[in-house]
Parts: structure tokens; sequence; C-alpha cells
């Protein structure tokens, strides 16, 4: 395998432009002759969806909700950045690159992240256009405000409901196309493998979720937009069924992983209140600019948080970064957080929790101008923990938020694998090691949009496609795969469930392997993953039939692929021996307890690539070359 | 706690479903609605029988996919609040709750819990959106919209097509989810040019998808999870007359390609 | 598809039919409730009402068909979309009762076929004359028919006096949820407004029930004779 990025050759500024002027492009007559598949329906899902039928290719979508609509997009709350300097406050595409970059801890590919930088304006043009209510001032024009530490305001936002917004502006492109007849959708039907034929993606196998029925479907591209794997902890801010399985099939078909061990974590999480916990609840970030993190300074401290006095609370983060303070960055933040809890100074139920205090800020600013900034939040966490935000101090916990690793994908969003396009969350290739605030719904979009028409186009018109139809041997062959593996999960009628096998996986990757991972933690995961797998394979229930909808058993063949994948992930963290963004190994920080990178040993994106069951995948290395920006350390003291 | 579970039971849309009941046993207070039917369903497995099918996936309210009808009210009843974002702690040791599918003859049963929405789907078809490819907009700042309206399209705009308010009416009708989509749309400046065709193709196809007529009770108002109101519904009834003064009909079906 | 068409096909068009006919019934409720009220006057200007309204036959059955027409539209109509409800919604909850909607909005359907047997009822009593054929032949001094007669002697039967005020009690409520839907459904309502109409169209509700109402309960207190 040879990993070749293809960034066009040029100034930084002009590679984009060049590209596009350069590809090739397919006469418009001939677009309806090619065929393409997309996977997911989330921003870049649909968004690529919509768009490409737009063109005219003749398109078919796929989704395993019940509708579009439902993608885990929609639970993006924040916002989305874009470098309109609508605000005068000296932004720029440049400015938004180099943030990006940096933020990613010089983890990202330099080309890639500026024309993210690039296209963003258009995003925003673009979703104006379709009726997103973005808010707006007085006057009539967009509204900004500054999100994740940035110096200018560049985030765009509708409410606290940005992702939903955005994802219905695309969502609704999608469903026009559907209407007019040039996409069809396909909801309720999960891919389960890729087809490859002669070294080319040329199809899927899929399960109709309602009826089980097993069905090929053939094209001349496949595009996964599939989103992230942060479930393999298990407990997330994920939705209950994000899952890996796209990506890991498409990995063990020959399209290399890259930077697995890249996840990030979220410092404003409501904690976990027991075990029988299902998913985590996210708080937007917001909340730190107003409110104040502390734990009791003794770990014998059991009063409740408003009869602790100032002089024993221990507000860490103040005390640690004291010119950031509160705001310091996610990945500073969380891992504050965990120290203090392995402390054993945590509160709450488990000692899985810090106190988010808004006491001082009520006393500056009054009760009424709290509730005006974060009523809704403050809602939800009554509504999640019974407890009054205002009366009494908040509790907060780190979660699993994002994953920056991701499918390899070269310039044009082409994996290793021919003719199979890896676009949004799924890919890797925009955040380098740690994603800043507002980013992820800009990279969806931008790939949709306005990225994978351009290069798909090109790959169309600059490579050949015999045609394929869906009786061709090797559909026949990776379906009767796909039935005995799902056969053989309804027989073996063991004695656990699915959910406490993924419980349980969880445990272990957010042990070994989550905030802070060092060596023999790492070694460990390693020897037990394999372990439970087995188990698995010998002992999980699933009740019911194939033929029906069987949530259980879509569950666990989502968990097996966590199951191996999660193997990959411990790997790639033991072998990326530095910290960086949201990988932190304990053996590699400053003598202040910050991240060290290596950037001569590990300036390079880690592309794995599948050798065969119980065997070791073979790591390639793509160097990440930096014309324009020079690598610094980060520093928020 | 313990509570005594009451729940619907239809292996898939063909067979009739029946109640069935089941015990949820040792229930913490701080568990989600959700929660508690995994822990059930837990044991019924462990029991070896087939666990209860309900949907759910972000389980923050968001999504709109977790659809419940508890104690006979969807999403069971509190404020704002969709039945992933319930807790049990609304709920007495010793309760009796009967927990049931949305009913409507637009969104049949796969499931025990589960029921098919893409009826929803095809009225967005139809004419949910603005009919804008991309590539063709103007600079963002250059369409200059009042904040007011803005909020308001965003209020509108809130949906999140749970159907909640077609399984509280009495009609199942699908007038509080059109109608969102028509003023969210139609209240921009952007969804002008399309706003009367929009509101006459909109009201065909929920007509088409076998969804009551609206008789004004309220009640999906008073479910829906997002707060949207029920003057939207006016707004509607509105644009859908001028929609029939002005033809709009026939120019909907003579563009129709 | 033709505007008009749609007017009867659609759901929404048939809701403005609804709400036309129903303003237009609702009209009617209130002049002849008005009308009416004169047998507080005395039968001297009634019983010259009742003369004035017959005195052009050409106008009378023009009005009689229209409202007629109405009432077909009306109730036409309402089966019409209570049967496309109903299929709407083939199964039931376990617990019937929706919610937080009222019980005037929950009954529209039933009280108005109630007040359409009141109706038949009523033109039996007091039109055509079926339950009793001497009401008709009742003549004042003045040769006239004695319309004021013929009401203190309909409502003079304590029971059928009970069945007039509970049939305004229906229509009460019919009203009461009718009007403020009727704003609703042809679109003129809004957050502001909606409070209002609502407030108004339960009082005319009220007002009409004991504007009819009085009527019967003073013959029967014995304050008309």
């Amino acid at each position: 395998m040879k990993l070749d990025p293809k960034i066009p050759s040029g100034p930084l500024q002009q590679k984009w432009e060049r590209y596009r002027l350069e590809m090739k492009l397919v006469n418009p007559a001939n677009k309806r002759k090619f065929d393409v598949i997309v996977v997911g329906s989330g921003l870049a899902g649909a968004s690529a969806a919509a768009s490409l039928a737009e063109l005219g290719y003749n398109v078919k979508c796929f989704c395993f909700h019940d509708s579009p609509r439902r993608a885990h997009s929609i639970a993006a709350q924040g916002g989305i950045n874009a470098a309109k300097n609508y605000q005068n406050d000296g932004d720029s595409i440049y400015r938004l690159f180099y943030d990006t970059i940096k933020g990613g801890d010089f983890r990202a590919r330099e080309a890639n992240v500026y024309r993210l930088a690039q296209v963003s304006v258009n995003i925003i043009d673009q979703c104006v256009a379709q009726g997103v209510p973005f808010a707006r001032e007085y006057g009539g024009a967009l509204a900004n405000r500054s999100f994740g530490g940035a110096q200018v305001s560049r985030t765009f936002y509708a409410r606290g409901q940005t992702g939903q917004q955005l994802l219905i502006g695309a969502y609704q492109a999608l469903q026009r196309q559907v209407g007019l007849g040039r996409c069809q959708m396909l909801p309720m039907t999960e891919m389960l493998d890729l087809v490859v034929i002669d070294g080319q993606a040329r199809g899927i196998v899929t399960r109709n979720l309602a009826t089980g029925e097993i069905a090929s479907h053939a094209a001349d591209a496949v595009v996964l937009a599939t989103g992230g794997y942060g479930n393999v902890f298990y407990l997330s801010t994920n939705a209950k069924t994000c899952n890996v399985t796209a990506t890991f099939r498409a990995f063990k078909r020959g399209a290399a992983f890259a930077n697995p061990c890249y996840t990030q974590i979220h410092p404003t999480c409501i904690p976990v209140s027991g075990d029988y916990q299902s998913k985590l609840t996210l708080m937007s970030e917001s909340l730190r600019n107003d409110g104040r993190v502390w734990v009791p300074k003794s770990k014998e401290d059991t009063r409740p948080p408003n009869q602790i006095p100032e002089a024993d609370r221990d507000y860490y983060l103040e005390r640690k970064y004291p010119s950031y303070g509160n705001l310091a960055p996610r990945d500073i933040a969380s891992r504050a957080a965990k120290e203090v809890c392995d402390e054993g100074r945590g509160v709450g139920p488990g000692g899985k929790g810090v106190y988010l205090d808004f006491a001082h800020a009520i006393g500056r600013l009054g009760e009424k101008e709290i509730r005006e900034r974060y009523g809704n939040l403050f809602e939800m966490y009554e509504r999640i923990t019974g407890e009054d935000g205002y009366k009494t101090p908040m509790r907060i916990y780190p979660a699993v938020h994002y994953t920056m690793g991701g499918t390899w994908v070269d310039y044009n969003l082409m994996s290793t694998l021919d003719g199979l396009f890896v676009i949004g969350e799924a890919n890797f290739s925009d955040h380098g090691a740690n994603r800043l605030g507002a980013s992820a719904l800009m990279q969806g979009l931008a790939d949709g949009y306005f990225v994978l028409p351009n290069t798909l186009g090109n790959y169309f018109a600059s490579s050949k496609q015999s045609k394929i139809s869906h009786s061709h041997s090797e559909f026949r062959k990776t379906e009767d795969e796909v039935k005995a593996r799902l056969q053989r999960l309804l027989s073996i009628r063991g004695r656990r469930t699915v959910n406490s096998f993924h419980r349980e996986l969880g445990k272990l990757m957010w042990d070994k392997c989550g905030m802070a991972r060092n060596e023999k933690g790492l070694s460990e995961a390693l020897q037990r993953i394999p372990a439970l797998r087995q188990e698995f394979w010998e002992n999980v229930n699933v009740l019911g039939e194939g033929g029906e909808l069987n949530q259980s058993l879509e569950h666990a063949g989502r968990l097996a692929d966590f199951l191996e994948f999660a193997e990959l992930l411990c790997l790639d963290a033991l072998t990326r021996a530095e910290s960086c963004g949201g990988h932190f190994r304990e053996e590699f920080q400053t003598e202040d307890g910050e991240a060290l990178r290596s950037d001569e040993r590990f300036a390079f994106v880690s592309a794995w690539e599948y050798q065969g069951p119980d065997t070791r995948p073979v790591l390639h290395k793509e160097p990440l070359v930096y014309e324009e920006v020079k690598m610094t350390q980060r520093s928020y003291k | 706690m313990n509570v005594t579970l009451r729940v619907w039971r239809q292996k898939n849309s063909k067979t009739p479903g029946r109640f069935v009941e089941y015990q949820a046993k040792n229930i913490i207070p701080d568990m989600s609605f959700l929660e508690m039917l995994d822990v059930v369903n837990e044991d019924l497995i462990a029991r070896g029988e087939e666990p209860i099918a309900f949907d759910s996936d972000c389980r923050e309210g968001i999504c709109g996919k977790c659809s419940a009808v508890v104690n006979g009210v969807p999403h069971g009843g509190h404020r704002g609040t969709t039945v992933c974002q319930l807790h049990m702690r609304h709920f007495k040791d010793g309760d009796r709750i009967v927990i049931e599918p949305w009913r409507a003859t637009a969104f049949p049963v796969i499931k025990d819990l589960v029921v098919d929405r893409s009826a929803f789907d095809r009225i967005i078809q139809a004419s949910g959106f603005i009919s804008v490819s991309t590539g063709q907009a103007p600079e963002a700042n250059s369409i200059s919209i009042p904040r007011v309206v803005a909020e308001r399209a965003m209020d509108a705009a809130a949906c999140i097509g749970c159907g909640a308010c077609v399984a509280a009416c009495k009609n199942a009708s699908a007038m509080l989810f059109v109608a969102a989509k028509n003023a969210h749309l139609g209240l921009l400046p952007q969804g002008q040019a399309e706003r009367y065709r929009r509101a006459f193709t909109l009201v065909k196809a929920m007509d088409e998808a076998g969804f009551g007529s609206c008789t004004n009770t309220n009640s999906c108002e008073a479910v829906c999870p997002k707060e949207i109101s029920v003057e939207f519904i006016a707004r509607l009834n509105r644009d859908y007359a001028v929609a029939l003064l002005r033809g709009s009909g026939r120019e909907a079906a003579s563009s129709a390609d | 598809m033709t505007s008009f068409s749609a007017l009867y096909d659609s759901t929404l068009g048939k809701k403005y039919i609804m709400a036309l006919t129903g303003a237009g019934l609702f009209g009617f409720v209130v002049v002849h409730m008005l009308g009416n009220l004169q047998l507080f006057l005395g039968p001297e200007p009634l019983n010259r009402y009742a003369v004035f309204l017959k005195s052009k036959p050409g106008l009378l059955w023009g009005a009689r068909l229209g409202l007629l027409l109405l009432v077909f539209l009306h109730i036409l109509t309402a089966v019409q979309l209570t049967l496309r409800n109903r299929a709407a919604r083939p199964e039931k909850y376990d617990r019937s009762k929706p919610y937080r909607a009222s019980y005037a909005s929950r009954t529209l359907f039933l009280g108005g076929l109630a007040l359409f047997a009141f109706v038949v009822y009523h033109l039996m009593h007091f039109t055509v004359g079926t339950v009793d054929p001497s009401y008709l032949k009742l003549r004042d001094a003045a040769n006239r028919h004695d319309v004021y007669r013929m009401t203190i002697l309909g409502f003079s039967h304590p029971g059928v006096s009970a069945f007039y005020i509970a049939c305004m009690a229906v229509l009460c409520l019919h009203l009461s949820h009718g009007v403020g839907s009727a704003f609703q459904s042809i679109g003129f309502k809004n957050k502001q407004t909606a409070v209002w109409i609502d407030r108004v169209s339960k009082i005319l509700g009220v007002v009409v029930f004991l504007g009819n109402s009085s009527m019967p309960l003073a013959v029967l207190a014995g304050i008309l004779r």
C-alpha cells in the first residue's frame, strides 16, 4: 500500500483553485450514467447526496434510521465556524486555517485544512439560502459569537440547535432531490459490508432493518459518511446507534484507517449517575464563561457544596492556569478534572464529577441575567439530574465527544481503495489530533457541498469503470458472508446480553485508553480485548429472528466490529509514543503536566492496513509536511 | 422502586398486537424512562423473552426518534420533554404505567413501540424546502432578516419531526408538523418565491398520506416537546387560502416534473 | 388541480367550508335570537315582525333555501371530515381522552348531530306544526298569526322547555369552540389575538345560551303569559 495524499502543487492559497482548474469534468449528459452510493445522511452524507443529485449523478442514499433527519449531526449545539470576518475583528481564511492547524496540535494535513477554511464562507451562504434561521442582529445582519477560546467571533449559530438547523437544511435539499426522482433514499437500511471488485469499491451489501432483507447495491463509486466511533467507549455523547461498522468493514476490505487514537473528550457533560447509564449528555461549553470549576480541597470532605467554605475549596483550573482559568481548552480542562477525581476529590455518585458553580456569577450579574444566558441549559440539567443549578452547583465530568481519526483519505477525499470516498467525521483529514469547537459542522458540510462534488467528478472523468451489476459473483459472495455472520450471532444463544459486553468494552477502553493513556494500561487492554471478543462470540445472547426488526441483532453486529476496532485504537495509541491533542500519554508530558509532542519522531499520519483476522495490521506513515506554518508548542498558561 | 408496565407488544404490522404486563423492579429515580426500559429488556433477555422494541437514538431530546405514549400522553406529558428525557423520579413506587406506540393509519407499527414515520419524509419531499441548489447562493449578508423574523422562523424550525402531534391528536392530524415547516420557510425572505405553492403542495401531500384533519383541539401544542405554537396552523390556513385564490394549485401541477 | 376542486378535496378547503358555513349559521342564530327576544316586548311587536318576515315570499324562501344549503354543506362536510378522522386513527389508545383538548372541542361533531335533531324538532314544533297543528291556526286581534301565543303555549310544557334549554346548552358548547375555531381555520388568528378570539367565542356561546333560554324560562316562571 502506498499513501499518496495527491496534494496539488503550487502555493497553499492556490492549491484548491488550481485543482479545480485542472480537474477533468464529466459531460453533463453523461453524469446520469454514473451511479453513486452515499452511506449516511448526516451533514456530510445529506449534503453530498443532494449536491451530487443536483449535478445529475444517479444517487442512492442509505441511512439506518427511519428518516435521514435523525442523523446525529442533529445534536450539535454550539455553532459553525466560517472565515467571513463580519465582525471586522481581524479574521481571515488564513487565520481560520492557522487556528485549525494549531488547535489540531500540528497533526493535520495543511492543504486540506486550508481548503476547509476557504470553502467555509460558501457554506454560510448556502445554508442561509436554504433557510437556516441563523441568529441575527437587530439590524438584520448575521450574528456571530466567539467559541471554544477563539480570539475572533466567527461562529454562526441558531440558538443551541445549530447542528439541527444545518442538518434540516441539508435534509431538505436531499428530500427535494428525492421528490424530483433524482436520488433514491433508502431509510432503515444498514450497510453491512463493502464490495470490492478488481481493487475498486463497487458497491455495498445492506440489511433492511424492518424486514431483515439482505440486498446488494452496485455503483461506480461509494461514499461513506457514517460518522465517528465514539461509542467504542460505550458511554459517550454520541447517539446510541452511532457505530464504526461502515468504515471498519471498509478497513477490512483494504481502506487504511488513520489515527484512531485521536479521540476528543469534552469537559462539560452531566456525570454518570449509575450503572444503568445509557449515554452521556453534553452541556454547552459556554457554561464555562461564567461558571467556576472546583472540588473540595480534602478528599474526606463530604459536606454538601453550599456548606463548604471558600477556604476549603480548590478552584483548580484557576490555580493551575491563571490566565485562561475556567476557559482552558477542552483537553486540558478534561484532564484536570480526571486528575482531581483520581486523587479522590471528585464529587457526586461514584466520585466522578466536579462542581461547576454559578454562585459568584449570580452574585455578580443576578439570577435573571444568568437565566437569560443559560436558561435552557439549566433546564436541561434539572430535567436529567433533578437538581436546581441556580441553588446548588452543577456537577460535570468529561465524556467522549468526537473522534478525529477515521478512514485515511487523500486530497480528493478518496481512501486507499479506488472509488471509495469518505467524508465528514468518518474520515481523518482536517482536525489533526484535536478538533476546535464549531469546526465539525463546518467540515461535514465542506466535504459534502463543495469538495466531494468536484473531486468525485474528477475521479469519474479520469479513471475507467467497467459496468458492473449487483448480480456479479462478488456481491453473492459478500452477501453470503453477511448472512453467515448474522446467522452466527443469532445461533450462539449464550448467557450474556449484547449490552453487557458493550458496557464492559466501554469501561475497559475508558479506563485504559480514555483521557490519559500509558504503555502499561494499553498493553493490558490489548490483552483483554481479544479475550472479551472471544467470550462475545461464544456467550452472547441474541434473541429473535433475522427476518424482522431486531434491535439486539443490529447492536450485536455493531458491537462485534467495535470489539475488533478497539484493538486497533489501542494499538495506535500505544504506537504513538508522544502526547498530542486528544491523545495524552502519561509518559510524555512536560514538567507542568502538559502534552509533550515529539515532532521529530511523530509528525506523520498513522494509517493502518488490515492484514487478516487476528493479525497485527501494518502501519504506514504519511509524513506531515508543513510548508506554511511552523510547529509550536501550545501553551494556555 | 417497583412499577408495573403494561406494554403494547406487536410482532409486525400484519399481526395484531396486545398488551403484556411486566414488573420493573429496583428502578432508581435518576434513571430516564428509556433506561428503565433498557433494564426491563435486560431482564427479558435473561429470561429468554424477546426484548421490547422501541425507538431512541440521541437520548437528549433532539433527534426526534424516541416515541412512546405513556399513560395516554405522547412523551409522557412533561412540558418540553421527549420521552428519552423523562425521568423515573416523576413516578411513584407501585405505579402502573401504560406504554403504547404512536397510533395513526399514517404511522403503521413496525414492531412493538416502533412505528414507520416515513409519511413525514414524503411531505417534506413534496415541497418542504427552498429550491436552491449548491452553488446558487448569494452572499449571506445580502439577505437582511429582522431579528424577530429570524426568531419566529426558528420557533417553527425547532420541530424535531417526532410525530407526537399526530399521536396526540384525536384525528391523527399532522397539521402542526406541516404548519411548522410552512412557517419556518414561509416566514423567511428566502422562502417567499415558493411560499404559496409550498403551502398548497404540503397540504396535498399531507392529505395523501392519510392524516386526519385539524379540529383545533390544541392537543398537539400541549404535547410538542419543542412547544411549537398552533398559531403556525392559522398561518398555514391563511397561506393555503391565498394559494387557492392565486391558483397556486394549477401552477404546482404544471411545474411538477 | 384547480382551486375549486382543491377547496373541496383538501382537508383545509373543507375546513374553510366548515368555517364559512358555520359563520353564516351563527349569524342566523344571532339574528333569529334577537328577533325572538321581541317576545319580551309583548304580542304586538312579535306578531308584526312575523308578518314582516313572511311579507316577501321570494325573499323568505330564498333565505330558507340559503340556510338549508348552509346546513347541508356544514353537515355534509363535517360527516366527511369525521369519517376521514376516524379512519386516520382506527386503533384507540388505552386511555381515550385526548390530552389537554377541551370538552367542547372533543364533542363538536356529536354536539352538531344533536343540534341537527333539535333543529328538525324545532321546525316541526313552530314552523310546520307537526307537533301540534293547532299552533298554526292561532290568530291575534288583528287576525295575524299569533306567534306570541304559540310560543307561550309551546314553552308551557316543562318537558319541552327543558329540552330546549338542554339543546341551547349543547349549542353554547358548540359555539364556544366553533366560533374561535372558525377564525383559526380561515387563518385569522395569531398569538396575540388568539386569547381574545377564544374568550369572545366562549362569551358569545354563553350569550346565545342565555338569550335563547331566557324565553322558555320566563314562560315557565310565569313572567310571560
